[in-house]
C-alpha cells in the first residue's frame, strides 16, 4: 500500500532532522566494500558518484538543529554559516563515515573549503570540482568534458572499479526518471499549492540527497499519488517564487514561517541539485559528452554561472516566475552569501522591469526568530493582493 | 598628516599612474579605445598589442580608499540596493560611478570600451562586471582561469585557457580597437615583462637581508604597482624596476631598512613578520606606523603575489606566449589551494626567518579570507613561530579599529617576545 503523504513527510522529517546520517550509514554497512560520497551545493554530477557505485550524500550544512562550537573557530564573523557547521559536522566525527567530498563550484567560501578539508582530513578523497564559465561547446565543452572524466578517475581510484559508459548510462536514466518526477512535483505544486505545502515538499527533495536515487523516485510517485488523493483546504493565499537560497538553505521554520503569513510557494530555488538540469540527458551516445553538453545547454540560470549575454540576465527567472504564475517573488538570501547578494540587485531590477513585485531579506541556516519574516512576508502577500 | 618623503622609483612609479589616468581620461579625444579588467589575472600585454588602454577599478577603488572617498561611494552604492555584506571595492567603484565617475587626476573616466573579465581567483569579479555592463553596455569578454583545487595547474585547464585567447579574447579585442593581433608585438612585450619580473623578485627576496632593505607589505604595494597594472611588458616598467632595484642595493649595502614614509629608514627591526592579506587602503599610512612605531618589518607578503606570483620561477616567455598567459593567470596567489598557500606561507617563514605570521583578514574579500584562521595554525604547527590575526577592510573606513588593531599588534609583539624568551604561554 502506498505512503500516505504524512507518512513519506514524517520519513524525509527524520531523514532531516539525522545529523548523524544513520539512513547513509546503514547504507553503507549494508554491504562490504560500499563507499559514501558527500557533495556540497549547488551542482554536482551525481551520476558519476552513482555509476561508481557509491551512495551520493548531500551535506547541505547543520541547519538549526546544530550547535556550531568548533567551526566557529575557523571563520570570521563575516562569513556565511554553512562551512562553519560543515566543518562542525566534520570535526565532531559524524562524517567519519563518509568516503569522499566533492566541492562543486559556488564561491570563494566553498570553494577555500575544499582545501581546508584537504588539510584536516587527510584520508577523504577531497575534490574541488569546476564547472565552465564559457558555454561554446567547442571552448567551455571541450574542459568540462575533461573534467568529468578527471573525477570519473578520481572516483574509480577511490572504489578501486571502473566506471563503465553502460553503468553511466543506467544511472543517467535513474537520474532523468528522478529529474522527471521533481519536476512533476514542482508542477503539481505550482497548480494546487495548497496540497503540496513547500515545507512538505522542501522536505521531500531534501531527503532524496540522503537515499539512493532509486529509493527516491519510488518516494516522489508516491508522493505524488497520495497528494492528489487527499483534500485539502485551500487558502486565500498569494503564489510568490523564493530565489537566493540556493546554497546555504533556510531553517524549516522560516519556509513554514512564509507559508502561515499567506504565501503559497510555487516556485523556489532549494537544493537545487536536483533540477539543475532542466530535461533528460541522452544516453544514446558517449554518456560523459552527453553529461557536458546537458550542462552547457539545458541548466538552470543560477548565480554561480556566468551569464554571457547581458540581455539573458534573470530570464531564466522571469520564464520560471510566469511558468508557475508567481505573483511575486521573495529574495531569501543567506548573510555574507557573495552570489546570491551580488546578484540581487541585478534580479530585482528585471523583477522590477517585468512587473514583478519583490521583497528581499538574509536569514542564516540557524536563524531562529520568525516573526519578522513572518510580518514582512505577510506585509508582502497583502500588498500583493491590494494592489497588484 | 605630512606629505609622504618619497625616492625616486616612488615619484617614477607617480608620474606612470598619472600618465595612464590621463591617457583614460582623454581618450575621447585621443581615440584610444579603454578596457577595465582586473589586477589577478591581469592580461596587460594583450592589451598593449591593441594599442588599448588599462583601466583597473581595483587601482581606483584603492586611489579612493586613500584619499578617503571610498567610505561615501560605498555608502552610496549601499542606498542603491547594493548589500552591506559583499566586497566593498565593488561598491566603491559603483558609488564612484554615481557621483560622476572622476578620475584621480580629475576629468572623467570615459565609459569603458570592453570589460576584459579575466576571473581569476575571486568569484565577485564574475559579478562585479556583470553588474557594471549593465551601465556600461559594452561588450564583456569572460576569460574563466579554473581554480588549482588539487595544489596544481593541468593540461586541461591550460589548454581551456589558451583555447578561451584564442577564441573569444583575441577576436574580441580586435573588434574592439579595430587592430589585427600580432603575435611578435605580444612576444615583445612578453620578453619585457620577463626582464621587470627579474628585477622585482630580486627585490622582494632582499626580505631575506637582515636587516631587511625593503619592507614588503606596505613597501611591497609600491614595488608591486607597475607590474600588477597597466605597465607590465612594457619598457616603462623595465626602468622603474631597474632604479628600484638599484635603490634597494644602496640601501642593502649601507645596512639600512626601508625608507618609512617620514624620511626615516626603518633600520632598527625588532620583529621580522611575513603578512598574509591585502592591507587597509582608508588608514595605509596610520596602519604602517602601528607597525613601525614597534620596529616591526614585514619580510614577505602575500598580497604581493596576488597579481602574479614569481619567486617560485615563472616568468612570461615570449616562445609560448599564450601557454605564457595561461600559466600566469592559474598561478596567481589566490588562485592556489589552501594547502598550496600554507606551503608558501611555511616557506616563507622559514626562508626569511620571520618572527611570525600575521593575518589581515579582509572583510571583503572571502577569497584571501575564508580559511585563513586553519591557514594560521597550520602554519604555526609546522614552524613552531606564532601567529596572530587582525581584521580590517579594504576601502570601508567603518571597518579599521585602529585601536583594536594596535592593541593586537602590541600583544602579538609580547607574544613574540615571549616566544624568544622561551616562554609556553602565548600573552
Amino acid at each position: 500500500m502506498p505512503a500516505t503523504t504524512a507518512e513519506t513527510v514524517a520519513r524525509c522529517q527524520t531523514l532531516f532532522d539525522d545529523l548523524d546520517f544513520t539512513a547513509a550509514r546503514a547504507w553503507k554497512e549494508a554491504a562490504p566494500g560500499r563507499k559514501v560520497v558527500g557533495f556540497l551545493p549547488v551542482y554536482a554530477p551525481l551520476e558519476l558518484i552513482h555509476a561508481a557505485g557509491c551512495l551520493p550524500l548531500g551535506i547541505f550544512g547543520g541547519g538549526d538543529r546544530m550547535e556550531v562550537i568548533h567551526g566557529d573557530a575557523f571563520y570570521q564573523s563575516y562569513i556565511c554559516r554553512i562551512p562553519r557547521s560543515t566543518v562542525e559536522l566534520g570535526v565532531t566525527g559524524r562524517l567519519d563515515f563518509v568516503d569522499g567530498m566533492i566541492f562543486p563550484f559556488v564561491c570563494d567560501v566553498i570553494r577555500n573549503l575544499s582545501g581546508m578539508w584537504k588539510i584536516m582530513f587527510p584520508q577523504v578523497w577531497t575534490k574541488f570540482f569546476d564547472t565552465p564559465q564559457n558555454f561554446d561547446p567547442e571552448v567551455g565543452g571541450a574542459y568540462y568534458i575533461e573534467e568529468l572524466k578527471e573525477l570519473r578517475e578520481g572516483l574509480e581510484r577511490l572504489t578501486g572499479r571502473p566506471i563503465t559508459d553502460a553503468a553511466l548510462r543506467a544511472s543517467i536514466l535513474h537520474y532523468n526518471e528522478n529529474r522527471r518526477l521533481v519536476r512533476a512535483v514542482y508542477d503539481f505544486r505550482a497548480n494546487a499549492p495548497w496540497k503540496a505545502p513547500a515545507s512538505e515538499v522542501y522536505l521531500l527533495m531534501r531527503a532524496g540527497l540522503m537515499m539512493p536515487v532509486e529509493d527516491h523516485n519510488g518516494m516522489l510517485a508516491d508522493y505524488l499519488d497520495a497528494a492528489e488523493a487527499e483534500d485539502r483546504p485551500r487558502r486565500d493565499n498569494v503564489r510568490i517564487a523564493i530565489y537566493g537560497s540556493f546554497c546555504e538553505q533556510p531553517p524549516l521554520n522560516l519556509i513554514k514561517s512564509v507559508e502561515m503569513a499567506g504565501c503559497y510557494v510555487v516556485e523556489d530555488d532549494y537544493a537545487l541539485v536536483n533540477r539543475f538540469l532542466t530535461e533528460d540527458v541522452p544516453v544514446d551516445g558517449d554518456p560523459i559528452e552527453a553529461l557536458a553538453t546537458a550542462y552547457l545547454t539545458k541548466s538552470v540560470e543560477t548565480s554561480c554561472k556566468y551569464v554571457p549575454r547581458e540581455e539573458d540576465k534573470g530570464r531564466f527567472h522571469i520564464a520560471q516566475i510566469r511558468k508557475a504564475r508567481a505573483e511575486g517573488v521573495i529574495y531569501a538570501s543567506p548573510s555574507f552569501c557573495d552570489p546570491a547578494l551580488l546578484d540581487r540587485p541585478m534580479i530585482a531590477r528585471r523583477l522590477t522591469e517585468a512587473g514583478i513585485p519583490h521583497i528581499s531579506f538574509k536569514y542564516a541556516e540557524n536563524s531562529g526568530q520568525m516573526q519578522p519574516i513572518r510580518e514582512q512576508a505577510g506585509t508582502f502577500a497583502d500588498s500583493i493582493k491590494l494592489w497588484s | 598628516m605630512s606629505d609622504a618623503v618619497k625616492e625616486p622609483s616612488m615619484l617614477l612609479q607617480k608620474e606612470l599612474i598619472a600618465r595612464n589616468y590621463d591617457a583614460i581620461t582623454s581618450a575621447r579625444e585621443t581615440g584610444r579605445k579603454v578596457s577595465s579588467t582586473f589586477v589577478p589575472g591581469n592580461l596587460n600585454e594583450l592589451l598593449l598589442c591593441f594599442g588599448i588602454v588599462n583601466n583597473l577599478p581595483e587601482i581606483n577603488a584603492i586611489q579612493n580608499g586613500m584619499r578617503k572617498l571610498s567610505g561615501d561611494y560605498i555608502m552610496t552604492a549601499e542606498k542603491s540596493g547594493h548589500s552591506e555584506d559583499v566586497c566593498t571595492y565593488v561598491k566603491a567603484d559603483i558609488g564612484m560611478m554615481g557621483k560622476g565617475n572622476i578620475a584621480p587626476n580629475g576629468k572623467p573616466f570615459p565609459n569603458p570600451d570592453v570589460l576584459l573579465l579575466s576571473y581569476t581567483g575571486c568569484y565577485t569579479f564574475m559579478k562585479w562586471f556583470e553588474l557594471l555592463r549593465e551601465e556600461y553596455k559594452c561588450p564583456t569578454l569572460m576569460l574563466h582561469v579554473p581554480y588549482e583545487g588539487d595544489g596544481q595547474s593541468t593540461k586541461n585547464m591550460r589548454d581551456y585557457i589558451v583555447k578561451q585567447l584564442k577564441e573569444v579574447i583575441i577576436p574580441g579585442l580586435e573588434e574592439v580597437s579595430g587592430v589585427k593581433f600580432d603575435i611578435d608585438r605580444l612576444r615583445e612585450a612578453l620578453r619585457n615583462s620577463a626582464r621587470a619580473e627579474d628585477d622585482l623578485v630580486w627585490v622582494l627576496e632582499q626580505g631575506k637581508r637582515t636587516p631587511s632593505p625593503i619592507d614588503a607589505y606596505f613597501g611591497g604595494v609600491y614595488y608591486i604597482g607597475p607590474i600588477f597594472t597597466a605597465f607590465r611588458g612594457t619598457t616603462d616598467a623595465i626602468d622603474y624596476y631597474r632604479t628600484l632595484r638599484a635603490e634597494v642595493q644602496a640601501r642593502a649595502d649601507a645596512g639600512l631598512g626601508p625608507l618609512m614614509p617620514d624620511g626615516t629608514t626603518l633600520s632598527e627591526q625588532k620583529y621580522r613578520l611575513v603578512v598574509e592579506g591585502p592591507p587597509n587602503w582608508t588608514h595605509f599610512r596610520e596602519f604602517w606606523k602601528m607597525f613601525s612605531d614597534e620596529g616591526a618589518v614585514v619580510v614577505a607578503s602575500t598580497y604581493t603575489k596576488v597579481g602574479g606570483m614569481y619567486d617560485f620561477g615563472f616568468r612570461h616567455d615570449p616562445d609560448n606566449p599564450l601557454e605564457s598567459l595561461a600559466d600566469y593567470c592559474l598561478g596567481c596567489y589566490t588562485n592556489r589551494n589552501l594547502p598550496s598557500r600554507v606551503e608558501i606561507l611555511t616557506k616563507y617563514i622559514e626562508e626569511y626567518q620571520a618572527d611570525g605570521l600575521l593575518t589581515n583578514s579582509i572583510k571583503s574579500c572571502n577569497s584571501f579570507s575564508a580559511g585563513q584562521l586553519m591557514m594560521m595554525r597550520e602554519v604555526e604547527k609546522r614552524t613552531g613561530k606564532p601567529g596572530a590575526f587582525i581584521e580590517t577592510d579594504l576601502v570601508d573606513p567603518r571597518y579599521f579599529s585602529a585601536a583594536n588593531v594596535k592593541n593586537r599588534l602590541e600583544s602579538y609583539f609580547q607574544m613574540i617576545e615571549q616566544k624568544r624568551r622561551g616562554g609556553s604561554r602565548a600573552a
